[in-house]
């Protein structure tokens, strides 16, 4: 690729400006000053170009160099990105403290993936097979439990002519196929989506073990769920949550502009933890994206590209990923940066106008997808590998005021809204996730497989639910203007059930031995026990039993006790309540 | 650094605190310069951007004197530094790090750049150890860690600097180790700094206390240095003395309202109430110096405190601060306004990193969940109290009294304990009593066995 090479002209902030770099391509990266620190070229002005930095710009003069080979912002995709921990712009971060010390040092140049590492390869396909672009040519056993094929690169096809099989590194030659030599290492730009053949519907939940989020407010598979939420209201507590429990074949965490010691706390309690799918630890499934708020703030604006394209790429495989992002706020912040630095006429709140386009390319990266490639790389097979990559991606408000720009740009393309509400963090009650104002738009596509897969009608079930928690939100704006006393018997029975759904069922602590992951079918036999209990405190009403008697009862701190059940043993529990239920007022 | 020093005698436009500094050859970003005005004065400033043209300097002393003929500006060759070594200690500095206790500079072991590097993801430390402030809302309910950082949000006329020095006079973790504290004052008044000044030296924190302190009457520039400085001498005393350093920095509205200064200057576009839309990524780079290393065996904790305009919460200095913070101490004046001491508002107060902190071998196996009990019958009880006022107490059932009792007593007792050092365990057991004014019915947010073994 052609060099072209200017010199700095301008320093402010996270940009300069070079000169004398005509010909240089728009997002290309370039390497600035001495110590070659990484930016992007995000404005051409005849021979000028304005960069962002990802690397801070003090210390740099004017006149030092600006070299550029026109290639845009990439990452390295291949075997060892599990478990992985980088940076926004894909540095290793383990390996640049074993080279600069505990402080992240400038110019500091590590390649993402280990070249030195070898890989047992072995081969899928055979000399003289007819490949076409996607199709998986060998595997290699990254961690114990999970695969990681090797496919052919976007672009390529025809015979293979020669194919290895042993110990290689990423950049061996492992495969020759009509004429291009085929590595493991592949790089890709970030701002490219990676195709697919086609999306498709989405009709399988995205099963998080929540019950707030399964049962009333679920994702599909393949779909984005915003999470909006003031400070202190347990936007990372969930992001982690979901990383930690949720049946997905890998996650990819991106900590956007957040806290250093959250992600410490991720690093330390992730390889101690078991992968709810493979058993494995659940560091093997995970890779971490990592640009605290102190770190360079145009490499955050880089990070949820860069998390996204290595996602697509698991995704590729026939993967189902997840991708967290917490936050997507800071993301739009250092958008916003960076526009003002360069002049931009701003839109609402200070952001640049084109905000919601870009948000909206980053979400639409979401999806569940027919991959490139055939499923079984036997000729003559046919049938398809299916993906998906899952974002969930928290929202920090500035003030928790809603309205702003980023939450709102967000709400229009996502398909799950979790609100998270300052006054039930306040009361301790998590997931703080307002049953009000959240709301899912996959539940159509899911019906089905809810039907189909869980005993019992969890459907009728959830519109019983959501209907009783809006009555009484109805009911409590009355309370509080008249007292408690001045409504009717049958209104206290459905706020008192209202209390207990939201104590005894909505409220699930991360920290609970037994229910910090809750199987649909646990969900499912706690909502029909209280449900029964609401029937039967009504149908006692009606039989003349006094108010006092059905408000306070022994049975009635057994249903707060569910919790406390283990998942398989939920449906014996719940059996043996309900015919307890059906006795209390006889 | 170059031998010859570098003049330039080319200011060609003065505002605010920028001068813009015409054909400078080799400046670097962030560079320090000299300011040496005609009448022999001298003034320090920083580069804060450089095109073809000219040089945007800001000057720390402000500008007044400063004209386009006569005033010279020198090149340093190099960014802010502070020099640093053990011979910190029981000193004070100016907000530029200059000594302000009429004692001479000592001689630094190395000089360290204020800005700092931002700590490697990797390379923290999880934070692990149960500070015992002695206050039973933060020890209680939102338990402070070494290595967290946990700002107090304040009003005006609250008295969050009497709880930050009774933090510093009580704070200590099992086994007895004490904190050595780094104080940084941005732009309070005389009389805060002379409090904070006898209350160190009365308890005998003088000897372990290093201040820096830009008065209200200092320049207003040199405010976006001192935590700055502060953090930097922290970090040399946890990273490279082995000590536990308790960093208190107030007043961060102030500072941030230097930054909104310099903001508006450049002619930047403004970000919410004017403050410039870089503040989270700038306060960021102060707060995160905050932490705990792997292999190193000190620590810094930090415990900035902020003035809250108009007690708002949502004002962009708490916002920001909350979004970077572990948790937050919220005072309330209501609270203050009843005579309750401290007056720490604990609903939207929170400790993120708590869960770390406590537990069987930390503080007491019952820690989790008495903390969430009280939380949850206190929210409750405020809702009851609120619903009172409307219905009247004939109106409320026994239950309901009971809850309204509890809130009073919760108030008076357990967050009202004055300016008494209390142990963990006397907090718990405060927490306890007071549950027993509930029936045991009503407490589900704690396991069965604990409350058997507790509340009797």
């Amino acid at each position: 690729m052609e060099k072209i090479e200017g010199k700095i002209c301008e320093i402010s902030g996270p940009m300069v400006v070079a000169k004398g770099i005509g010909g240089a391509k728009m997002y290309a990266s370039a390497m600035i000053g001495e110590k070659g620190l990484v930016g992007e070229i995000i404005r051409i002005d005849n021979d000028r170009a304005t960069i962002q930095v990802y690397e801070d710009t003090r210390g740099l003069y004017l006149g030092e160099k600006v070299l550029t080979y026109g290639k845009p912002l990439t990452v390295e995709l291949g075997p060892g990105l599990l478990s992985s921990i980088f940076d926004g712009i894909q540095r290793p971060l383990e390996n640049i403290r074993n080279e600069a010390g505990d402080f992240i040092k400038k110019g500091v140049h590590i390649k993402s993936l280990d070249r030195k590492r070898k890989w047992r390869f072995t081969p899928a396909v055979k000399k003289g097979d007819r490949l076409e672009e996607g199709d998986i040519i060998g595997v290699v056993g990254e961690t114990p439990k999970i695969v990681h094929k090797i496919t052919v690169p976007n672009g390529v096809s025809g015979i293979v002519e020669d194919i290895k099989d042993g110990e290689f590194t990423v950049e061996d030659d492992v495969a020759v196929i009509n004429g291009n030599r085929i590595k493991m290492l592949k790089e890709w730009g970030v701002r490219n989506p990676r195709p697919y053949k086609k999306k498709l519907m989405l009709d399988a939940p995205f099963i998080t073990g929540q019950r707030v989020f399964d049962f009333l407010f679920p994702i599909a598979v393949g779909g984005t769920a915003v999470v909006p939420g003031g400070f202190g209201t347990g936007k990372t507590v969930i992001e982690q949550t979901l990383a930690k429990f949720s049946r997905a074949d890998i996650i990819v965490y991106v900590g956007c502009g957040e806290r250093g010691n959250e992600m410490t706390e991720v690093l330390t309690d992730f390889p101690m933890l078991t992968d709810p799918v493979t058993g494995d630890s659940l560091m093997n499934r995970t890779i971490l994206v990592i640009n605290t708020s102190n770190m360079p703030v145009a490499a955050r604006e880089a990070s949820i590209f860069t998390g996204v394209t290595m996602a697509e790429y698991f995704r590729d495989m026939g993967y189902h990923v997840a991708l967290m992002v917490d936050s997507t706020s800071r993301w739009a912040e250092a958008l916003r940066e960076i526009s003002s630095g360069m002049e931009e006429m701003p839109g609402e709140e200070g952001y640049p106008p084109y905000l919601a386009t870009r948000l909206g390319n980053f979400y639409e990266r979401a999806g569940k997808v027919v991959c490139l490639g055939r499923a079984c790389s036997e000729p003559g097979e046919s049938n398809e590998r299916v993906g998906s990559v899952t974002i969930v991606s928290a929202i920090s408000p500035p003030g928790g005021d809603f309205s702003e720009p980023v939450t709102q740009s967000s709400l229009r393309i996502a398909g799950a809204l979790w609100s998270l509400d300052t006054d039930l963090a306040y009361r301790r009650h998590f997931p703080a996730v307002s049953w009000i104002k959240s709301f899912s738009l996959y539940m159509t596509g899911l019906k089905e497989w809810y039907s189909k897969n869980i005993v019992g009608d969890v459907n009728a079930l959830r519109e019983r639910l959501l209907g009783l928690l809006q009555k009484a939100e109805e009911l409590n704006e009355v309370v509080q203007l008249v007292g408690l006393d001045a409504i009717q018997d049958s209104d206290r029975i459905t706020i008192d059930i209202e209390n207990i759904i939201i104590e005894g069922f909505l409220r699930q602590s991360v920290f609970h031995d037994v229910d910090a992951f809750c199987t649909i079918e646990k969900q499912y036999w706690m909502l029909n026990v209280i449900f029964r209990y609401y029937d039967e405190a009504l149908k006692a009403l009606k039989r003349g039993v006094f108010i006092d008697k059905l408000l306070d009862n022994a049975c009635r701190t057994k249903l707060l006790r569910m919790v406390d059940c283990r998942n398989e043993d939920m449906m014996e529990l719940a059996k043996a309540l309900i015919n307890e239920i059906e006795n209390i007022w006889t | 650094m170059d031998l010859i020093t570098r003049e330039f005698q080319s200011i060609r436009y003065i505002s605010g605190p920028l001068i813009f500094l015409e054909k400078v050859r080799k400046v670097s970003m962030g560079e320090m310069v000299d300011v040496m005005l005609s009448t022999g004065e001298e003034k320090r400033g920083q580069v804060l951007k450089i095109t073809e043209d000219y040089a945007v300097i800001q000057v720390l002393e402000g500008t007044s004197g400063i004209d386009t003929s006569k005033t010279r500006v020198r090149l340093k060759g190099e960014a802010a530094k502070f020099g640093v070594s053990e011979a910190l200690m029981g000193r004070i500095f100016s907000g530029l790090g200059e000594p302000r206790d009429g004692i001479p500079n000592f001689i630094p072991e190395k000089r360290m750049d204020i800005s700092g590097l931002p700590i490697n993801p990797v390379s923290r430390d999880k934070p692990a150890d149960f500070i015992q402030t002695g206050v039973s809302s933060i020890d209680g309910l939102n338990t402070l860690v070494r290595g967290q950082k946990l700002p107090i949000f304040s009003g005006a006329g609250l008295p969050a600097n009497e709880m930050a020095a009774q933090v510093v006079r009580q704070a200590s973790v099992k086994g007895g180790e004490g904190f050595a504290v780094v104080f940084g004052a941005m732009g309070i008044s005389s009389r805060e700094s002379f409090f904070f000044i006898e209350n160190f030296k009365k308890t005998g924190a003088m000897e372990r206390t290093v201040m820096f302190l830009n008065l209200a009457d200092d320049p207003t520039i040199e405010r976006l240095f001192t935590p700055r400085i502060a953090l930097t001498a922290a970090e040399y005393l946890a990273f490279e003395r082995d000590m536990h350093i308790l960093v208190i920095l107030t007043d961060m509205t102030n500072y941030c309202e230097a930054l909104r200064e310099i903001g508006s200057a450049r002619e930047e576009i403004p970000g919410r109430r004017g403050y410039p839309g870089y503040m989270y990524t700038d306060l960021a780079s102060i707060y995160e110096r905050a932490g705990r290393l792997k292999g190193k065996k000190g620590s810094i904790t930090l415990l900035p405190i902020l003035t809250m305009p108009d007690d708002d919460v949502t004002h962009p200095i708490p916002d920001l601060t909350g979004y970077i913070t572990e948790g937050q101490i919220v005072l309330s004046r209501q609270l203050w306004k009843k005579g309750v001491y401290p007056p720490v508002d604990v609903l939207p107060s929170l400790s993120r990193l708590m869960n770390l902190g406590i537990g069987a071998a930390k503080t007491r196996e019952d820690h989790r969940g008495l903390s969430d009990q009280l939380y949850s019958v206190y929210a409750k009880g405020r809702d009851i109290r609120k619903l009172s006022t409307i219905v009247g107490e004939e109106g409320l059932s026994d239950l309901d009294k009971k809850y309204l009792n509890f809130v009073d007593e919760f108030e008076n007792r357990f967050i009202g304990q004055g300016e008494v050092n209390r142990s963990i365990e006397d907090t718990l057991n405060i927490g306890w009593e007071l549950l027993k004014i509930m029936p045991k019915t009503t407490l589900t947010r704690i396991r069965e066995d604990l409350i058997e073994k507790y509340y009797g």
